[in-house]
Protein backbone atom coordinates (compact mmCIF):
# COMPACT_ATOMS: atom_id res chain seq x y z
CA UNK A 1 0.00 0.00 0.00
CA UNK A 2 1.14 3.52 -0.77
CA UNK A 3 0.14 6.00 1.88
CA UNK A 4 0.58 9.72 1.53
CA UNK A 5 0.05 11.54 4.80
CA UNK A 6 -0.40 15.29 5.06
CA UNK A 7 2.19 15.91 2.38
CA UNK A 8 3.11 19.44 1.38
CA UNK A 9 5.72 20.35 -1.19
CA UNK A 10 7.14 23.81 -1.65
CA UNK A 11 9.06 25.32 -4.50
CA UNK A 12 11.38 28.24 -4.18
CA UNK A 13 10.84 30.58 -7.09
CA UNK A 14 11.96 34.09 -7.84
CA UNK A 15 8.75 35.48 -6.46
CA UNK A 16 9.08 33.58 -3.19
CA UNK A 17 7.90 30.22 -1.98
CA UNK A 18 5.00 28.53 -3.72
CA UNK A 19 3.11 25.60 -2.35
CA UNK A 20 2.91 23.05 -5.13
CA UNK A 21 1.19 20.46 -2.96
CA UNK A 22 -0.78 21.38 0.13
CA UNK A 23 -1.49 18.93 2.87
CA UNK A 24 -2.47 15.97 0.70
CA UNK A 25 -3.40 12.60 2.13
CA UNK A 26 -4.15 9.60 -0.06
CA UNK A 27 -3.94 5.89 0.27
CA UNK A 28 -3.53 3.62 -2.68
CA UNK A 29 -4.19 -0.09 -2.42
CA UNK A 30 -1.81 -2.74 -3.68
CA UNK A 31 -2.53 -3.75 -7.24
CA UNK A 32 -4.98 -0.99 -8.08
CA UNK A 33 -4.81 1.57 -10.86
CA UNK A 34 -5.17 4.90 -9.18
CA UNK A 35 -5.60 8.11 -11.13
CA UNK A 36 -4.76 11.67 -10.19
CA UNK A 37 -6.48 14.17 -12.40
CA UNK A 38 -6.39 17.95 -12.58
CA UNK A 39 -5.48 20.88 -14.75
CA UNK A 40 -1.83 21.60 -15.45
CA UNK A 41 -0.24 23.33 -12.51
CA UNK A 42 -2.57 21.60 -10.05
CA UNK A 43 0.40 19.86 -8.45
CA UNK A 44 -0.23 16.33 -9.65
CA UNK A 45 3.24 15.81 -11.15
CA UNK A 46 4.83 17.07 -7.97
CA UNK A 47 2.65 14.84 -5.83
CA UNK A 48 3.50 11.84 -8.01
CA UNK A 49 7.20 12.56 -7.57
CA UNK A 50 6.96 12.35 -3.81
CA UNK A 51 6.25 8.64 -4.23
CA UNK A 52 9.84 8.09 -5.35
CA UNK A 53 11.27 11.08 -3.49
CA UNK A 54 12.28 12.92 -6.67
CA UNK A 55 10.44 15.71 -4.86
CA UNK A 56 10.99 15.87 -1.15
CA UNK A 57 7.97 17.00 0.82
CA UNK A 58 8.44 19.93 3.17
CA UNK A 59 5.99 18.25 5.50
CA UNK A 60 4.23 14.94 5.78
CA UNK A 61 5.13 11.33 5.24
CA UNK A 62 4.98 8.90 2.36
CA UNK A 63 4.80 5.22 3.11
CA UNK A 64 5.43 2.38 0.71
CA UNK A 65 4.29 -0.65 2.66
CA UNK A 66 5.60 0.00 6.13
CA UNK A 67 8.59 2.08 5.09
CA UNK A 68 8.44 5.82 5.51
CA UNK A 69 10.36 6.76 2.39
CA UNK A 70 10.81 10.38 3.47
CA UNK A 71 13.47 9.11 5.89
CA UNK A 72 15.48 7.30 3.20
CA UNK A 73 18.74 8.65 1.83
CA UNK A 74 21.73 7.48 -0.18
CA UNK A 75 21.82 3.81 -1.01
CA UNK A 76 18.50 2.98 0.66
CA UNK A 77 16.78 5.71 -1.30
CA UNK A 78 18.24 4.45 -4.57
CA UNK A 79 17.28 0.88 -3.78
CA UNK A 80 13.71 2.02 -3.10
CA UNK A 81 13.64 3.87 -6.42
CA UNK A 82 14.66 0.72 -8.26
CA UNK A 83 11.43 -0.83 -6.98
CA UNK A 84 9.32 2.08 -8.19
CA UNK A 85 9.18 2.28 -11.97
CA UNK A 86 8.35 5.54 -13.67
CA UNK A 87 7.28 6.55 -17.15
CA UNK A 88 7.06 10.06 -18.50
CA UNK A 89 5.07 12.23 -20.85
CA UNK A 90 8.11 12.85 -23.04
CA UNK A 91 9.49 9.34 -22.54
CA UNK A 92 12.92 10.60 -21.43
CA UNK A 93 14.93 7.99 -23.31
CA UNK A 94 18.63 8.36 -23.94
CA UNK A 95 19.26 9.35 -27.55
CA UNK A 96 22.70 7.79 -27.70
CA UNK A 97 21.52 4.35 -26.63
CA UNK A 98 19.45 2.01 -28.71
CA UNK A 99 16.25 0.39 -27.45
CA UNK A 100 18.04 -2.58 -25.94
CA UNK A 101 20.62 -0.40 -24.23
CA UNK A 102 17.99 1.98 -22.88
CA UNK A 103 16.22 -0.88 -21.15
CA UNK A 104 19.47 -2.52 -20.08
CA UNK A 105 20.59 0.74 -18.44
CA UNK A 106 18.00 0.35 -15.68
CA UNK A 107 19.44 -3.06 -14.85
CA UNK A 108 23.01 -1.83 -15.07
CA UNK A 109 22.16 0.90 -12.56
CA UNK A 110 20.64 -1.72 -10.27
CA UNK A 111 23.87 -3.70 -10.51
CA UNK A 112 22.39 -6.68 -12.33
CA UNK A 113 24.79 -8.94 -14.18
CA UNK A 114 25.20 -8.80 -17.93
CA UNK A 115 23.99 -12.38 -18.10
CA UNK A 116 20.77 -11.58 -16.27
CA UNK A 117 20.30 -8.49 -18.45
CA UNK A 118 20.71 -10.51 -21.63
CA UNK A 119 17.84 -12.74 -20.57
CA UNK A 120 15.57 -10.10 -19.12
CA UNK A 121 15.74 -7.34 -21.74
CA UNK A 122 14.47 -9.49 -24.64
CA UNK A 123 11.62 -10.66 -22.38
CA UNK A 124 10.69 -7.07 -21.61
CA UNK A 125 10.88 -6.03 -25.26
CA UNK A 126 8.65 -8.95 -26.19
CA UNK A 127 6.19 -7.89 -23.48
CA UNK A 128 5.87 -4.40 -24.93
CA UNK A 129 5.92 -5.70 -28.52
CA UNK A 130 9.23 -4.18 -29.59
CA UNK A 131 11.41 -7.25 -30.09
CA UNK A 132 12.22 -6.21 -33.63
CA UNK A 133 13.26 -2.72 -32.63
CA UNK A 134 15.97 -3.75 -30.17
CA UNK A 135 18.73 -2.16 -32.23
CA UNK A 136 16.83 0.97 -33.26
CA UNK A 137 17.60 4.33 -31.71
CA UNK A 138 14.83 6.43 -30.11
CA UNK A 139 14.96 8.93 -32.97
CA UNK A 140 13.82 6.13 -35.30
CA UNK A 141 10.76 5.29 -33.22
CA UNK A 142 7.23 6.67 -33.12
CA UNK A 143 5.85 8.24 -29.95
CA UNK A 144 3.96 5.11 -29.00
CA UNK A 145 7.04 2.96 -29.53
CA UNK A 146 9.11 5.32 -27.39
CA UNK A 147 6.60 5.03 -24.58
CA UNK A 148 6.77 1.25 -24.92
CA UNK A 149 10.52 1.43 -24.44
CA UNK A 150 9.87 3.63 -21.40
CA UNK A 151 7.50 1.02 -20.03
CA UNK A 152 9.95 -1.82 -20.66
CA UNK A 153 12.64 0.20 -18.90
CA UNK A 154 10.40 0.96 -15.94
CA UNK A 155 9.69 -2.74 -15.48
CA UNK A 156 13.30 -3.87 -15.75
CA UNK A 157 13.87 -4.20 -12.01
CA UNK A 158 10.50 -5.82 -11.21
CA UNK A 159 8.92 -2.81 -9.52
CA UNK A 160 5.99 -3.07 -7.16
CA UNK A 161 4.73 0.34 -8.17
CA UNK A 162 4.58 2.03 -11.54
CA UNK A 163 4.31 5.82 -11.61
CA UNK A 164 2.88 7.19 -14.85
CA UNK A 165 3.38 10.90 -15.47
CA UNK A 166 0.92 11.87 -18.22
CA UNK A 167 1.96 8.78 -20.17
CA UNK A 168 -0.30 9.44 -23.13
CA UNK A 169 -0.44 13.22 -23.31
CA UNK A 170 2.04 13.36 -26.17
CA UNK A 171 0.31 10.60 -28.13
CA UNK A 172 -2.56 10.44 -30.58
CA UNK A 173 -5.87 8.79 -29.71
CA UNK A 174 -5.17 5.42 -31.23
CA UNK A 175 -1.74 5.13 -29.61
CA UNK A 176 -3.14 6.38 -26.31
CA UNK A 177 -5.56 3.48 -26.30
CA UNK A 178 -2.86 0.90 -27.00
CA UNK A 179 -0.54 2.32 -24.33
CA UNK A 180 -3.35 2.35 -21.75
CA UNK A 181 -4.22 -1.23 -22.70
CA UNK A 182 -0.60 -2.19 -22.15
CA UNK A 183 -0.51 -0.50 -18.74
CA UNK A 184 -3.70 -2.27 -17.71
CA UNK A 185 -2.35 -5.56 -18.99
CA UNK A 186 0.84 -5.12 -16.95
CA UNK A 187 -1.22 -4.21 -13.89
CA UNK A 188 -3.28 -7.36 -14.22
CA UNK A 189 -0.50 -9.76 -15.09
CA UNK A 190 2.06 -8.69 -12.54
CA UNK A 191 -0.16 -7.11 -9.91
CA UNK A 192 1.85 -3.90 -10.07
CA UNK A 193 0.22 -0.93 -8.40
CA UNK A 194 -0.19 1.81 -11.00
CA UNK A 195 -0.45 5.47 -10.09
CA UNK A 196 -1.25 7.54 -13.12
CA UNK A 197 -1.68 11.26 -13.54
CA UNK A 198 -3.47 12.89 -16.39
CA UNK A 199 -5.29 16.07 -17.22
CA UNK A 200 -7.75 14.06 -19.31
CA UNK A 201 -10.74 12.41 -17.72
CA UNK A 202 -10.90 10.09 -20.73
CA UNK A 203 -7.65 8.45 -19.69
CA UNK A 204 -8.88 8.06 -16.11
CA UNK A 205 -12.18 6.73 -17.36
CA UNK A 206 -10.63 3.99 -19.40
CA UNK A 207 -8.30 2.43 -16.83
CA UNK A 208 -8.46 3.86 -13.32
CA UNK A 209 -10.49 2.18 -10.63
CA UNK A 210 -10.20 5.14 -8.31
CA UNK A 211 -9.28 8.74 -8.83
CA UNK A 212 -8.27 11.82 -6.88
CA UNK A 213 -9.09 15.23 -8.30
CA UNK A 214 -6.51 17.92 -7.67
CA UNK A 215 -6.76 21.65 -7.81
CA UNK A 216 -4.33 24.26 -6.54
CA UNK A 217 -2.14 21.70 -4.83
CA UNK A 218 -5.01 20.13 -2.94
CA UNK A 219 -6.93 16.94 -3.44
CA UNK A 220 -10.51 18.18 -3.61
CA UNK A 221 -12.26 14.88 -4.13
CA UNK A 222 -11.41 11.19 -4.07
CA UNK A 223 -13.78 8.54 -5.29
CA UNK A 224 -14.10 5.56 -7.57
CA UNK A 225 -13.94 6.62 -11.21
CA UNK A 226 -17.54 5.59 -11.53
CA UNK A 227 -18.48 7.69 -8.52
CA UNK A 228 -16.67 10.75 -9.85
CA UNK A 229 -18.41 10.42 -13.19
CA UNK A 230 -21.84 9.65 -11.86
CA UNK A 231 -21.95 11.99 -8.89
CA UNK A 232 -19.13 14.52 -8.89
CA UNK A 233 -19.30 16.71 -5.81
CA UNK A 234 -16.62 19.37 -6.20
CA UNK A 235 -16.97 22.06 -8.84
CA UNK A 236 -13.63 21.07 -10.44
CA UNK A 237 -14.69 17.44 -10.71
CA UNK A 238 -18.00 18.50 -12.19
CA UNK A 239 -16.24 20.61 -14.76
CA UNK A 240 -13.83 17.80 -15.70
CA UNK A 241 -16.65 15.30 -15.97
CA UNK A 242 -18.81 17.67 -17.96
CA UNK A 243 -15.93 18.23 -20.33
CA UNK A 244 -15.26 14.52 -20.70
CA UNK A 245 -18.86 13.43 -21.13
CA UNK A 246 -19.29 16.27 -23.57
CA UNK A 247 -23.06 16.26 -23.59
CA UNK A 248 -23.91 19.88 -24.06
CA UNK A 249 -26.71 21.31 -26.10
CA UNK A 250 -25.76 24.51 -27.91
CA UNK A 251 -27.09 27.66 -26.24
CA UNK A 252 -29.01 28.83 -29.30
CA UNK A 253 -30.84 25.50 -29.53
CA UNK A 254 -31.70 25.66 -25.82
CA UNK A 255 -33.11 29.15 -26.03
CA UNK A 256 -35.26 28.24 -29.01
CA UNK A 257 -36.94 25.46 -27.02
CA UNK A 258 -40.44 25.64 -25.63
CA UNK A 259 -41.02 24.25 -22.16
CA UNK A 260 -38.17 22.93 -20.02
CA UNK A 261 -34.95 21.11 -20.78
CA UNK A 262 -33.82 18.58 -18.18
CA UNK A 263 -30.72 16.50 -17.88
CA UNK A 264 -31.31 13.03 -16.51
CA UNK A 265 -28.48 10.76 -15.37
CA UNK A 266 -29.18 7.16 -14.62
CA UNK A 267 -26.78 4.62 -13.27
CA UNK A 268 -26.44 0.91 -13.74
CA UNK A 269 -29.09 0.06 -11.16
CA UNK A 270 -31.74 2.38 -12.50
CA UNK A 271 -33.52 1.09 -15.53
CA UNK A 272 -34.52 4.18 -17.38
CA UNK A 273 -36.70 2.76 -20.10
CA UNK A 274 -39.76 2.01 -17.90
CA UNK A 275 -39.31 5.29 -16.03
CA UNK A 276 -39.50 7.29 -19.21
CA UNK A 277 -42.34 5.36 -20.79
CA UNK A 278 -44.28 5.40 -17.52
CA UNK A 279 -43.81 9.14 -17.31
CA UNK A 280 -45.10 9.50 -20.84
CA UNK A 281 -48.17 7.40 -20.01
CA UNK A 282 -48.79 9.06 -16.66
CA UNK A 283 -48.55 12.68 -17.76
CA UNK A 284 -49.80 14.60 -20.72
CA UNK A 285 -46.46 16.38 -21.03
CA UNK A 286 -44.59 15.85 -24.28
CA UNK A 287 -41.21 14.23 -23.61
CA UNK A 288 -38.71 14.56 -26.37
CA UNK A 289 -35.12 13.24 -26.24
CA UNK A 290 -32.80 15.87 -27.68
CA UNK A 291 -29.45 14.42 -26.71
CA UNK A 292 -28.21 11.29 -25.03
CA UNK A 293 -25.40 8.82 -24.57
CA UNK A 294 -24.29 5.89 -22.49
CA UNK A 295 -20.74 5.90 -21.15
CA UNK A 296 -18.99 2.93 -19.65
CA UNK A 297 -16.75 3.81 -16.74
CA UNK A 298 -14.67 0.90 -15.50
CA UNK A 299 -17.15 -1.36 -17.27
CA UNK A 300 -20.24 0.13 -15.65
CA UNK A 301 -22.76 2.16 -17.64
CA UNK A 302 -23.79 5.73 -16.99
CA UNK A 303 -26.69 6.95 -19.09
CA UNK A 304 -27.26 10.61 -19.74
CA UNK A 305 -30.29 12.00 -21.51
CA UNK A 306 -31.30 15.53 -22.23
CA UNK A 307 -35.05 15.80 -22.45
CA UNK A 308 -37.29 18.55 -23.68
CA UNK A 309 -40.53 18.66 -21.67
CA UNK A 310 -43.42 20.56 -23.20
CA UNK A 311 -46.80 21.14 -21.63
CA UNK A 312 -48.37 22.92 -18.71
CA UNK A 313 -45.91 24.40 -16.23
CA UNK A 314 -47.30 22.60 -13.19
CA UNK A 315 -47.34 19.30 -15.02
CA UNK A 316 -43.76 19.77 -16.16
CA UNK A 317 -42.81 20.26 -12.54
CA UNK A 318 -44.62 17.07 -11.61
CA UNK A 319 -42.71 15.17 -14.29
CA UNK A 320 -39.45 16.57 -12.97
CA UNK A 321 -40.36 15.48 -9.45
CA UNK A 322 -41.31 12.06 -10.79
CA UNK A 323 -37.97 11.67 -12.60
CA UNK A 324 -36.00 12.97 -9.61
CA UNK A 325 -37.34 10.16 -7.46
CA UNK A 326 -36.48 7.50 -9.98
CA UNK A 327 -33.13 8.53 -11.49
CA UNK A 328 -29.72 9.31 -10.04
CA UNK A 329 -29.71 12.93 -11.10
CA UNK A 330 -32.36 15.10 -12.66
CA UNK A 331 -31.53 18.72 -13.18
CA UNK A 332 -33.27 21.45 -15.09
CA UNK A 333 -30.80 23.05 -17.42
CA UNK A 334 -33.20 25.40 -19.18
CA UNK A 335 -36.69 26.80 -18.62
CA UNK B 1 60.88 28.12 -55.13
CA UNK B 2 64.39 27.55 -53.77
CA UNK B 3 63.08 28.86 -50.48
CA UNK B 4 60.68 25.95 -50.19
CA UNK B 5 63.19 23.17 -50.74
CA UNK B 6 65.38 24.65 -48.06
CA UNK B 7 62.34 24.97 -45.89
CA UNK B 8 61.44 21.29 -45.69
CA UNK B 9 63.49 20.45 -42.55
CA UNK B 10 62.30 23.63 -40.86
CA UNK B 11 58.72 22.94 -41.82
CA UNK B 12 58.92 19.35 -40.57
CA UNK B 13 60.36 20.51 -37.27
CA UNK B 14 57.72 23.20 -36.99
CA UNK B 15 54.93 20.69 -37.60
CA UNK B 16 56.31 18.36 -34.96
CA UNK B 17 56.40 21.26 -32.52
CA UNK B 18 52.84 22.27 -33.35
CA UNK B 19 51.65 18.70 -32.90
CA UNK B 20 53.46 18.57 -29.57
CA UNK B 21 51.88 21.76 -28.30
CA UNK B 22 48.41 21.01 -29.57
CA UNK B 23 48.63 17.37 -28.50
CA UNK B 24 49.73 18.07 -24.93
CA UNK B 25 47.27 20.88 -24.35
CA UNK B 26 44.41 19.02 -26.01
CA UNK B 27 45.08 16.04 -23.77
CA UNK B 28 45.02 18.39 -20.77
CA UNK B 29 41.79 19.94 -22.02
CA UNK B 30 40.12 16.54 -22.19
CA UNK B 31 41.64 15.35 -18.92
CA UNK B 32 40.79 18.39 -16.84
CA UNK B 33 38.21 20.25 -18.93
CA UNK B 34 35.64 17.43 -18.86
CA UNK B 35 35.73 17.03 -15.05
CA UNK B 36 35.69 20.80 -14.63
CA UNK B 37 32.74 21.17 -17.01
CA UNK B 38 30.93 18.34 -15.22
CA UNK B 39 31.70 19.99 -11.92
CA UNK B 40 30.30 23.35 -13.00
CA UNK B 41 27.23 21.66 -14.48
CA UNK B 42 26.42 19.34 -11.59
CA UNK B 43 26.82 22.01 -8.92
CA UNK B 44 24.26 24.14 -10.69
CA UNK B 45 20.68 24.58 -9.48
CA UNK B 46 18.53 21.51 -9.39
CA UNK B 47 21.34 19.02 -9.88
CA UNK B 48 22.75 16.48 -7.53
CA UNK B 49 25.85 18.38 -6.38
CA UNK B 50 23.97 21.66 -6.18
CA UNK B 51 26.19 24.19 -4.44
CA UNK B 52 25.82 27.82 -5.31
CA UNK B 53 29.10 29.03 -3.85
CA UNK B 54 31.26 26.35 -5.43
CA UNK B 55 29.43 26.76 -8.71
CA UNK B 56 29.91 30.52 -8.82
CA UNK B 57 33.55 30.35 -7.79
CA UNK B 58 34.48 27.74 -10.40
CA UNK B 59 32.49 29.53 -13.08
CA UNK B 60 34.17 32.80 -12.21
CA UNK B 61 37.66 31.24 -12.28
CA UNK B 62 36.99 29.86 -15.75
CA UNK B 63 35.71 33.25 -16.90
CA UNK B 64 38.84 35.02 -15.66
CA UNK B 65 41.11 32.73 -17.64
CA UNK B 66 38.86 33.05 -20.66
CA UNK B 67 38.83 36.83 -20.55
CA UNK B 68 42.60 37.29 -20.41
CA UNK B 69 43.97 37.61 -23.97
CA UNK B 70 46.11 34.59 -24.69
CA UNK B 71 49.27 36.59 -25.32
CA UNK B 72 48.94 38.13 -21.88
CA UNK B 73 48.16 34.77 -20.29
CA UNK B 74 51.31 33.42 -21.92
CA UNK B 75 53.42 36.05 -20.19
CA UNK B 76 51.51 35.94 -16.91
CA UNK B 77 52.07 32.21 -16.61
CA UNK B 78 55.81 32.35 -17.30
CA UNK B 79 56.76 31.78 -13.64
CA UNK B 80 54.33 28.88 -13.44
CA UNK B 81 55.74 27.45 -16.66
CA UNK B 82 59.25 27.76 -15.23
CA UNK B 83 58.20 25.78 -12.14
CA UNK B 84 56.39 23.12 -14.12
CA UNK B 85 58.89 22.48 -16.91
CA UNK B 86 62.11 24.05 -15.69
CA UNK B 87 62.23 26.29 -18.76
CA UNK B 88 60.11 28.88 -20.54
CA UNK B 89 61.33 28.11 -24.03
CA UNK B 90 60.31 25.39 -26.43
CA UNK B 91 57.10 23.62 -27.33
CA UNK B 92 56.74 21.73 -24.04
CA UNK B 93 57.00 24.95 -22.04
CA UNK B 94 54.54 26.65 -24.38
CA UNK B 95 52.13 23.80 -23.75
CA UNK B 96 51.60 24.98 -20.16
CA UNK B 97 49.82 28.27 -20.91
CA UNK B 98 48.14 26.62 -23.88
CA UNK B 99 46.79 23.90 -21.58
CA UNK B 100 45.50 26.40 -19.05
CA UNK B 101 43.65 28.30 -21.76
CA UNK B 102 42.39 25.09 -23.37
CA UNK B 103 41.08 23.64 -20.10
CA UNK B 104 39.09 26.79 -19.35
CA UNK B 105 37.82 27.02 -22.91
CA UNK B 106 36.86 23.38 -23.17
CA UNK B 107 35.27 23.30 -19.71
CA UNK B 108 32.74 25.88 -20.92
CA UNK B 109 32.04 23.86 -24.05
CA UNK B 110 31.63 20.72 -21.94
CA UNK B 111 29.21 22.55 -19.68
CA UNK B 112 27.28 23.82 -22.72
CA UNK B 113 26.91 20.34 -24.19
CA UNK B 114 25.83 18.96 -20.82
CA UNK B 115 23.16 21.64 -20.70
CA UNK B 116 21.87 20.34 -24.01
CA UNK B 117 20.89 17.08 -22.33
CA UNK B 118 17.19 16.87 -21.66
CA UNK B 119 16.62 17.30 -17.92
CA UNK B 120 13.98 14.62 -18.26
CA UNK B 121 16.66 12.06 -19.09
CA UNK B 122 18.51 12.96 -15.90
CA UNK B 123 15.26 12.76 -13.97
CA UNK B 124 14.56 9.35 -15.48
CA UNK B 125 17.94 8.03 -14.39
CA UNK B 126 17.31 9.45 -10.94
CA UNK B 127 14.00 7.65 -10.84
CA UNK B 128 15.79 4.42 -11.74
CA UNK B 129 17.85 4.83 -8.59
CA UNK B 130 21.13 5.83 -10.22
CA UNK B 131 23.87 7.28 -8.02
CA UNK B 132 25.49 10.58 -9.03
CA UNK B 133 28.54 8.76 -10.37
CA UNK B 134 26.35 6.37 -12.35
CA UNK B 135 24.45 9.32 -13.81
CA UNK B 136 27.72 10.94 -14.87
CA UNK B 137 29.14 7.75 -16.31
CA UNK B 138 26.09 6.15 -17.89
CA UNK B 139 24.02 9.18 -18.78
CA UNK B 140 25.76 12.56 -18.85
CA UNK B 141 28.97 11.53 -20.60
CA UNK B 142 27.51 9.23 -23.26
CA UNK B 143 24.53 11.49 -23.89
CA UNK B 144 26.74 14.55 -24.40
CA UNK B 145 29.44 12.66 -26.33
CA UNK B 146 28.65 14.16 -29.74
CA UNK B 147 28.84 17.63 -28.19
CA UNK B 148 32.01 16.79 -26.29
CA UNK B 149 33.68 15.64 -29.49
CA UNK B 150 32.58 18.72 -31.39
CA UNK B 151 33.86 20.88 -28.55
CA UNK B 152 37.19 19.08 -28.60
CA UNK B 153 37.45 19.75 -32.33
CA UNK B 154 36.84 23.45 -31.82
CA UNK B 155 39.37 23.47 -28.99
CA UNK B 156 41.98 21.72 -31.15
CA UNK B 157 41.55 24.24 -33.94
CA UNK B 158 41.73 27.12 -31.50
CA UNK B 159 44.93 25.63 -30.12
CA UNK B 160 46.50 25.56 -33.57
CA UNK B 161 45.84 29.29 -33.72
CA UNK B 162 47.01 29.97 -30.16
CA UNK B 163 50.16 27.95 -30.72
CA UNK B 164 51.25 30.49 -33.31
CA UNK B 165 51.37 33.05 -30.52
CA UNK B 166 53.47 30.69 -28.49
CA UNK B 167 56.24 31.53 -30.97
CA UNK B 168 56.58 34.83 -29.14
CA UNK B 169 58.05 33.08 -26.13
CA UNK B 170 60.06 30.69 -28.28
CA UNK B 171 57.53 27.92 -28.51
CA UNK B 172 58.17 27.19 -32.15
CA UNK B 173 55.58 25.59 -34.39
CA UNK B 174 54.10 26.25 -37.79
CA UNK B 175 52.62 29.62 -36.95
CA UNK B 176 55.90 30.81 -35.60
CA UNK B 177 57.61 29.69 -38.80
CA UNK B 178 55.12 31.67 -40.84
CA UNK B 179 55.81 34.79 -38.84
CA UNK B 180 59.60 34.46 -38.84
CA UNK B 181 60.10 33.58 -42.47
CA UNK B 182 57.03 34.97 -44.08
CA UNK B 183 56.61 38.20 -42.17
CA UNK B 184 60.00 39.20 -40.78
CA UNK B 185 61.97 38.06 -43.82
CA UNK B 186 59.39 39.00 -46.46
CA UNK B 187 59.39 35.46 -47.88
CA UNK B 188 55.80 35.56 -49.00
CA UNK B 189 56.01 32.11 -50.63
CA UNK B 190 57.04 30.60 -47.30
CA UNK B 191 54.18 32.31 -45.59
CA UNK B 192 51.70 31.06 -48.18
CA UNK B 193 53.09 27.53 -47.93
CA UNK B 194 52.76 27.44 -44.17
CA UNK B 195 49.30 28.96 -44.29
CA UNK B 196 48.22 26.31 -46.79
CA UNK B 197 49.71 23.66 -44.54
CA UNK B 198 47.74 25.10 -41.63
CA UNK B 199 44.54 25.16 -43.66
CA UNK B 200 45.01 21.51 -44.50
CA UNK B 201 45.73 20.71 -40.85
CA UNK B 202 42.64 22.56 -39.60
CA UNK B 203 40.44 20.99 -42.26
CA UNK B 204 41.76 17.57 -41.32
CA UNK B 205 41.05 18.13 -37.64
CA UNK B 206 37.57 19.46 -38.39
CA UNK B 207 36.67 16.54 -40.64
CA UNK B 208 37.97 13.98 -38.17
CA UNK B 209 36.04 15.65 -35.36
CA UNK B 210 32.84 15.87 -37.40
CA UNK B 211 33.13 12.23 -38.36
CA UNK B 212 33.64 11.09 -34.78
CA UNK B 213 30.77 13.24 -33.48
CA UNK B 214 28.43 12.04 -36.19
CA UNK B 215 29.16 8.43 -35.38
CA UNK B 216 28.08 9.02 -31.78
CA UNK B 217 25.06 11.09 -32.65
CA UNK B 218 21.74 9.31 -33.04
CA UNK B 219 19.39 12.19 -32.37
Amino acid sequence: MVKIENVSVQFRTKSGITDAVRNVSLSIEDGEIFGIVGASGAGKSTLLRTINMIERPAEGKVYIGKTDITTLAGRDLRRMRQKVGMIFQHFNLMHTRNVYENVALAMKIAGKSVKETEVRVPELLALVGLSEKALSYPSQLSGGQKQRVGIARSLANDPEILLCDEPTSALDLETTRSILDLIRDINRRFGITVILISHEMDVIKSICARVAVMENGKVVETNTSYGIFSEPVHETSKELVRHSLNIEVPENILSSMNGSVVKVVYLNETALEPVLSNAIKKFTVNINIIHGKIEYIAGLPIGILILNLRGKKNEINEVIEYLKKRTAVTEVIYG
Amino acid sequence: MDNLAVLVPDLTKAFIETFQMVGISLACAALFGIPLGLFIFTTDRGLFFENRVVNSVSGFAVNIIRSVPFVILLVLLLPFTQIMTGTTIGPVAASIPLSVAAVAFYARLVEASLREIDRGVIEASNSMGASPLQIIRYVLLPESMPGLLRGLTVTAINLVGYSAMAGIVGGGGVGDLAIRFGYYRYQTDVMITTVIALIILVQGVQSAGDYAAKKKDHA
